[in-house]
């Protein structure tokens, strides 16, 4: 088997370069919480007719490094009636939950933390443990807000899981596989492989190809939800819930809710980038295409994922807790089977 | 000592320290929640026992499925903080019998673990099994699979069949 991590090829495996290839992502993940918070805040501000902060360092750049500041120096306060121990626990557990994706999601042809056979199944997997984590805050808090925004954050969880599941398996339907780095390579050869159009193959999968681009959507609109970012944060709806289930939470904690929202917002912009939009891949054939082009193609591609998140954030209202149900139940749901039967139909075929 | 054995003293200890918990603990969603630890613990172990698809399937269906359920059920069906949710003991006679029992039935089991000649295969890199388990799940074991299936069909309409407005 061809080497995936180009740590294991130089330094051999040992303890230290275990401990690089984990905290590799960790790096990314940081320098990416601060790139993201400041396109948040610019964006919202452009969105908006504003200008954004501009005052701390050139044209505001520096405003997520005041804002970590800000958010360190505040008092860390714990509820007189929570459970304490469940209640410093859980932003550690959001955290963990959503740093753990990182193991599978393939940067480059050269670099993945763990290539392992099941990496789309545990990805989708691990993301349980982050809403176990939204559950126990919400419930140690003590608080009546937080407590609905959690089983809120339950609700939507579990129902948007299903169709975000179908998108899935109709990728590994269509690759007969689950390893992320498998299928980035199996989308080679520019944007017409990628599997937003059907993947590789010849004219006859022009048909099929409606359907993965509406898995696609389907697949956005459910990591939206699962992400608990608008239109669908009724965890956390301000004029409803306070904060939803981070309603008790200050200081170094809210910043661990905080950076974990972030970290998720990558990971699901990570997996639809993997398995629709051609992961390190180039979308011009052999134009730039290697291993350390790969990085820049992941990230750009992922990036612009959420880019797509934020704008949606401060262009979309609310959905009422209704609603959500019936989008997630009544429309995405049915429509994901249709394109997975289609896509299923397709890869008999051929 | 290796990074493996060191490992499975790991997971074997959080899962048997969170069970523990699970086991002692009056207040149900302290139990609920110790559950996650164990189950992941679980999982660990399959991990090193090289069984990765059925390692993840144990997170997906036990932290994903059954206990968020478990979580859900609680919160829904008592009072909202958790005051009134009490597990444990309750009287003597039920303990005294717990207890003979479950002291039976460890004693049982340390007897036949120490007396059973466990074999031994010399460890072999096993590789993925996701293929294997799919082969095998189509073909020799299809009929339990559909089986199954068919059972979580009937468990689906039943639900929305009493959850339905008259």
């Amino acid at each position: 088997m061809e080497s995936t991590n180009f740590l294991w090829d130089l330094f051999g495996r040992n303890v230290w370069t275990v401990l690089a290839v984990i905290s590799l992502p960790l790096l990314f993940v940081l320098v990416y919480a601060l790139i993201a918070i400041l396109a948040e805040l610019k964006i919202s501000a452009w969105i908006q007719e504003r200008l954004g902060p501009m005052r701390t360092g050139p044209w505001g750049i520096l405003q997520p490094v005041a804002e970590v500041i800000k958010l360190l120096q505040k008092e860390d306060i714990t509820p007189d009636q929570s459970s304490k121990l469940l209640y410093n626990l859980a932003p550690f557990i959001i955290f963990t939950g959503a740093y753990a994706a990182f193991a599978v999601i393939p940067f480059s042809s050269a670099f993945v933390p763990a290539g392992i056979d099941v990496g789309l199944f545990y990805v989708f997997a691990i993301g349980s443990i982050s809403a176990m984590g939204i559950v126990m805050g919400g419930w140690a808090s003590n608080n009546k807000y937080s407590l609905m925004g959690a089983m809120r954050s339950i609700s939507q969880l579990i129902s948007y899981e299903i169709p975000a599941a179908m998108a899935i398996l109709s990728v590994v339907v269509l690759t007969s596989s689950m390893n992320m780095q498998e299928i980035s390579s199996m989308q080679s050869g520019g944007f017409w492989n990628w599997f937003i159009f059907g993947g590789p193959g010849g004219w006859s999968k022009l048909w099929v190809i409606p359907f993965t681009i509406g898995l696609t959507i389907i697949y956005f609109i459910a990591s939206l939800a699962e992400t608990n970012r608008v239109p669908f944060d009724i965890p956390e709806g301000e004029s409803e819930l306070v904060a939803g289930f981070h309603t008790e939470y200050s200081g170094m904690k809210f910043a661990m809710f905080f950076f974990a929202e972030y970290a998720n917002m990558f990971v699901v912009s990570a997996i639809l980038t993997t398995i629709f939009l051609g992961g390190w891949n180039s979308p011009f054939g052999d134009f730039l295409q290697g291993p350390w082009w790969g990085v820049f193609w992941f990230i750009l591609k992922s990036f612009f994922i959420v880019l797509l998140q934020i704008w949606i954030r401060w262009t979309l209202p609310r959905f009422r807790v209704d609603q959500l149900m019936h989008v997630g139940w009544k429309v995405l749901l049915p429509l994901s089977f249709v394109c997975f039967v289609a896509i299923s139909l397709f890869a008999m075929l051929n | 000592m290796d990074l493996i054995t060191l490992a499975f003293y790991f997971f074997a200890a959080l899962t048997l320290v969170f069970g523990g918990v699970v086991v002692f603990s009056k207040n149900i969603m302290h139990a609920a929640f110790s559950l996650l630890f164990t189950f992941f613990g679980v999982a660990g172990l399959y991990v090193l026992l090289q069984a990765d698809f059925l390692a993840i399937t144990q997170i997906m269906i036990y932290i994903g499925g059954i206990l968020v359920l478990i979580i859900f059920g609680v919160m829904l069906t008592t009072r909202i903080t958790g005051v009134d949710v009490k597990s444990g003991a309750s009287g003597r006679i039920q303990i005294t019998v717990a207890g003979i029992v479950s002291a039976a039935l460890a004693v049982l089991l340390i007897y036949v673990s120490l007396t059973t000649v466990w074999p031994q295969s010399p460890v072999a890199e096993a590789g993925s099994t996701v293929t294997a388990i799919g082969n095998t799940m189509l073909t020799k074991y299809i009929l339990a699979f559909e089986a199954a299936s068919m059972l979580l069909l009937i468990a689906i309409v039943g639900a929305a069949f009493i959850a339905r407005k008259k």
